[in-house]
């Protein structure tokens, strides 16, 4: 659009192993310009990053900065060379027990040329000058540990602009801030935007993009989806190419529920936001989905008890329903499988079957003592239902892949009946077989109890759920009986903007 | 299974029978019902030990406050029977309370105030090393001595308390099997059927794998590795009250290897039968591989100063059998 572009990536390709992430992206970001980049868990973001970076080797393709060939091979060399980017998790960014001052400078501290001696005054003055040209207002003598989220953040992007980039990489930098902490981020952004800088940003909060881009980039599933950079911004149009919508093989006929099993009633699940109430029926699934960031796993761990709510009051089958942990929760026949299979569900100690018991060891006990032998038997019967792949129920889960375990997971849950049964993202890193296996087992199911999941991707809940629900802030925006969606209604209340057309 | 398999599970359990055929064909005297029994006495105290901090490892934790457990133990017996002038019911009551009480502490820091277990369990440590020697200015405790306010100490240790030390049962040879070898044997099939057989045993190893995977599967985490360092604790000052018993004094002296040889048994135990986590038949095993490697060479009139060194060796070869030849390494 304006004039030539700074930096330019042409089809960009990698793999790893068989598996293609990348599948030639196409990619330019202009000076003074503000580039967001958005796509769902998996499509590759992180991947393009890391080789923009010089982390990951690329696989195919060409990058350019200004002209000329640019191939880092470490991280070092892309800094160098004028391309900086401040990673998602803060800490990388900064050293936590040294001051701001030397955190500031620490990249003059070692290399060819770096003075061997520490020199306090020097390092106070060098850091001074770099705070002086970002206008940073903290105090250069503090230690980082004792500056909140938000500073350390600042302390970061500072460090990282000490180099004085051509190009600025922002990977979910407000993932972890307040509103008013991203306020002061989106400030020196603008600052950074007027020192004609290049930015690429990446983000899925709607609320980011609306204030700061100038052109939408979306990707999925290792190609750009969409390119958006006509004012004003198409938002709904950028989310949808980030969500993509395929075909539906088979559409499902969507039941509904006349016995309520948990209704939900004013519930606040962070500060600022509007209350939710819902009622979940017995037989139904229901879907809710919504970007990554909007509260999702936060309303699943307060129905299982694992989260305070703020207010509101829940009823499960006419009794109130208040659990104060994971126990109460599951006493109470709520059961969830967690998102991150790998942090929240898998025991890497335990063989298949020990992981299946592992929720209802006392059922399964006998004065204390386990009951082998119904261990076992509920572990092959559960290793039948959901057509598990392995050679026994004494397999170790890292000999399982990823489908295979969260089937795991999914069977342990569904060893014993549910009222509720909550399934957060049970479709992240699993293949497509084994998710239709695991939505067709779930939809068999689900007479008897109220099911609920939380996904991100759209077509997961098109294909699962009788109900669709659609989160933003912290709070759910819509309600869908999965029969003729709206989807324009649907993905505008996903990206969380007013309606542009009537509905 | 391949060799390396076979090598892995079996490797340490075939290396203790050849030291043993090796021991039996070069030391005279070494097959014997007594040798036997020595070996078993030997490691008697610090099986105790290691069996309970098996209970921390199996956690995710660790708890080295179990040597200082087991002295303060055997100090507070001396000073309740010698000075206090009370039964052994009295002292032994007075001893597992403290055990589970120091347990109670080291559980509590860890858990709610955040002290990493090593840290929290070394401080104890030194806490207790400390306090042991307040109430008689750092002096041993036995019958007749005097009192930092100048009388006379009368009381002495009762009969029954000195029995746990000296007392042995007939097995086939009139008195043979001392009180601390069936109480190391107890304990032992008590915290392996507990660990393996119960289901608070499989949720504390639950708890040590993936705490959180425990909490989201209706485990009371916290309370789960409190217990796991009560049990540490009473085992500890069981061991201190063998340990009293067996002297018939409260030394201060000594007890100074009896956390290092806990530990290094219970790490020992990690390689037996390539189980590559904390066990208690392991650990069992691994005490007695102490044990029996000292027993032999001692007959085999090698130096006493030399054990430390096989005890390290043998630790560290564990270690390898444990965490690169498994290659499962989890700790």
């Amino acid at each position: 659009m304006i004039g030539n572009a700074v930096f330019r990536v042409e089809g960009l390709r990698k793999s790893f192993g068989r598996n293609e992430v990348l599948g030639g992206i196409s990619l330019e970001l202009h000076s003074g310009e503000v580039t967001v980049l958005m796509g769902a868990n998996g499509a590759g973001k992180s991947t393009l990053v890391k080789i923009i970076s010089g982390v990951y080797e690329r696989g195919g393709g060409t990058m350019t900065l200004a002209d000329l060939d640019f191939a880092p091979n470490t991280p070092a060399e892309a800094i160098r060379a004028g391309v900086v980017t401040v990673h998602q998790n803060i800490n990388d960014g900064v050293v936590a027990d040294l001051d701001v001052a030397t955190n500031l400078t620490l990249d003059r501290l070692s290399g060819r040329g770096a003075p061997t001696l520490f020199n306090p005054a020097r390092v106070r003055r060098e850091a001074k000058a770099v705070a002086d040209r970002m206008g940073l207002a903290i105090d250069l003598k503090a230690r980082v540990n004792d500056l909140s989220l938000a500073d350390r953040q600042m302390v970061a992007i500072a460090r990282a602009l000490a180099h004085q980039p051509k190009v600025l990489i922002l990977d979910e930098p407000t993932s972890s801030l307040s509103s008013a902490e991203a306020d002061r981020l989106f400030a020196l952004v603008d600052r950074l935007r007027e020192q004609g800088v290049a930015i690429l940003y990446i983000s899925h909060r709607m609320s980011d993009i609306r204030r700061l881009a100038d052109r939408i980039v979306s990707m999925r599933d290792g190609v750009i989806s969409g390119v958006f950079d006509t004012k004003p911004l198409d938002y709904e149009g950028a989310v949808n190419a980030m969500l993509g919508r395929k075909i539906h093989l088979d559409q499902i006929v969507a039941r509904s529920s006349a016995k309520p099993v948990l209704t939900v009633e004013g519930l606040r699940i962070a500060q600022g936001a509007r209350p939710i109430s819902l009622t979940l029926g017995d037989g139904e699934v229901v879907a809710i989905t919504g970007l990554v960031g909007v509260g999702k796993t936060a309303l699943a761990e307060t129905l299982f008890g694992v989260r305070k709510p703020l207010a509101g009051t829940m009823t499960m089958n006419g009794k109130p329903y208040a659990p104060r942990s994971a126990g109460d929760a599951i006493a109470a026949g709520v059961f969830l499988v967690a998102k991150d299979r790998a942090t929240s569900g898998i025991v890497g100690g335990f063989n298949i079957e020990r992981n299946v018991s592992l929720p209802f060891l006392k059922r399964m006990s006998n004065l204390t003592v386990l009951k082998r032998r119904l261990e076992r038997a509920t572990a092959r019967r559960q290793i039948e239902e959901l057509s598990i792949v392995c050679r026994s129920e004494k397999d170790e889960m890292s000999a399982l892949s990823g489908g295979n375990q969260q089937k795991v997971m999914v069977a342990r849950w569904m060893a014993q009946n549910a009222a509720l049964f909550i399934l957060d993202e049970p479709f992240q890193g699993v293949d497509i077989s084994a998710r239709r296996d695991i939505a067709a087992k779930l939809r068999a199911s689900a007479h008897g109890r109220a099911t609920l999941l939380f996904v991100t991707e759209l077509d997961e809940a098109l294909e699962t759920a009788d109900r669709i629900l659609v989160m933003s802030e912290h709070t759910i925006v819509g309600e869908h009986r999965n029969a003729e969606v709206d989807l324009d209604r649907l993905l505008a209340e996903v990206a969380g903007g007013p309606l542009h057309s009537a509905a | 299974m391949t060799l390396r398999d076979y090598a892995i599970r079996y490797g340490f359990i075939v290396l203790l029978f050849g030291l043993v055929a090796y021991f039996a064909i070069a030391a005279d005297g070494f097959v014997s019902p007594q040798s036997a029994v020595f070996i078993f006495q030997s490691v008697a105290i610090t099986g105790v030990l290691a069996l309970g901090v098996t209970a921390t490892l199996v956690v995710g934790g660790f708890d080295l406050s179990i040597g200082s457990v087991a002295t303060s133990a055997m100090m507070a017996a001396a000073y309740v029977m010698v000075v206090l002038e009370q039964n052994a019911v009295v002292a032994v009551v007075v001893c597992l309370l403290i055990g589970a009480i120091v347990g109670l502490i080291n559980g509590w820091l860890i858990v709610y105030m955040r002290v990493p277990d090593l840290l929290a369990t070394l401080g104890m440590m030194f806490l207790l090393v400390g306090l042991q020697r307040i109430p008689t200015e750092g002096r041993s405790i036995a019958t007749g001595m005097t009192m930092p306010d100048g009388s006379v100490a009368n009381g002495k240790f009762g009969d029954a308390f000195l029995a746990l030390g000296r007392h042995r049962f007939d097995f086939f040879i009139p008195n043979l099997i001392p009180v601390s070898v069936v109480v190391l044997l107890v304990l032992a099939v008590l915290i392996w059927f507990f660990l393996e057989y119960t289901r608070f045993g499989r949720m504390m190893y639950a708890v040590g794998s993936n705490e959180r995977a425990a909490e989201l599967a209706g485990a009371p985490v916290k309370a789960y590795k409190i217990w796991a360092y009560v049990i540490s604790g009473v085992f500890a000052s069981i061991g201190g009250i063998l340990l009293a018993a067996r002297l018939g004094r409260g030394d201060i002296a000594s007890g100074n290897n009896l956390l290092l040889d806990a530990v290094a048994a219970a790490l020992i135990g990690y390689a037996v039968l390539g189980a590559a986590k904390p066990n208690a038949f392991g650990t069992a095993i691994g005490a007695l591989f102490v044990g029996i490697l000292l027993q032999g060479l001692t007959m085999m009139n090698a130096p006493y100063y030399t054990q430390d060194f096989v005890k390290g060796v043998v630790l560290v070869v564990a270690l390898v059998f444990t965490f690169a030849l498994s290659g499962r390494g989890r700790g």
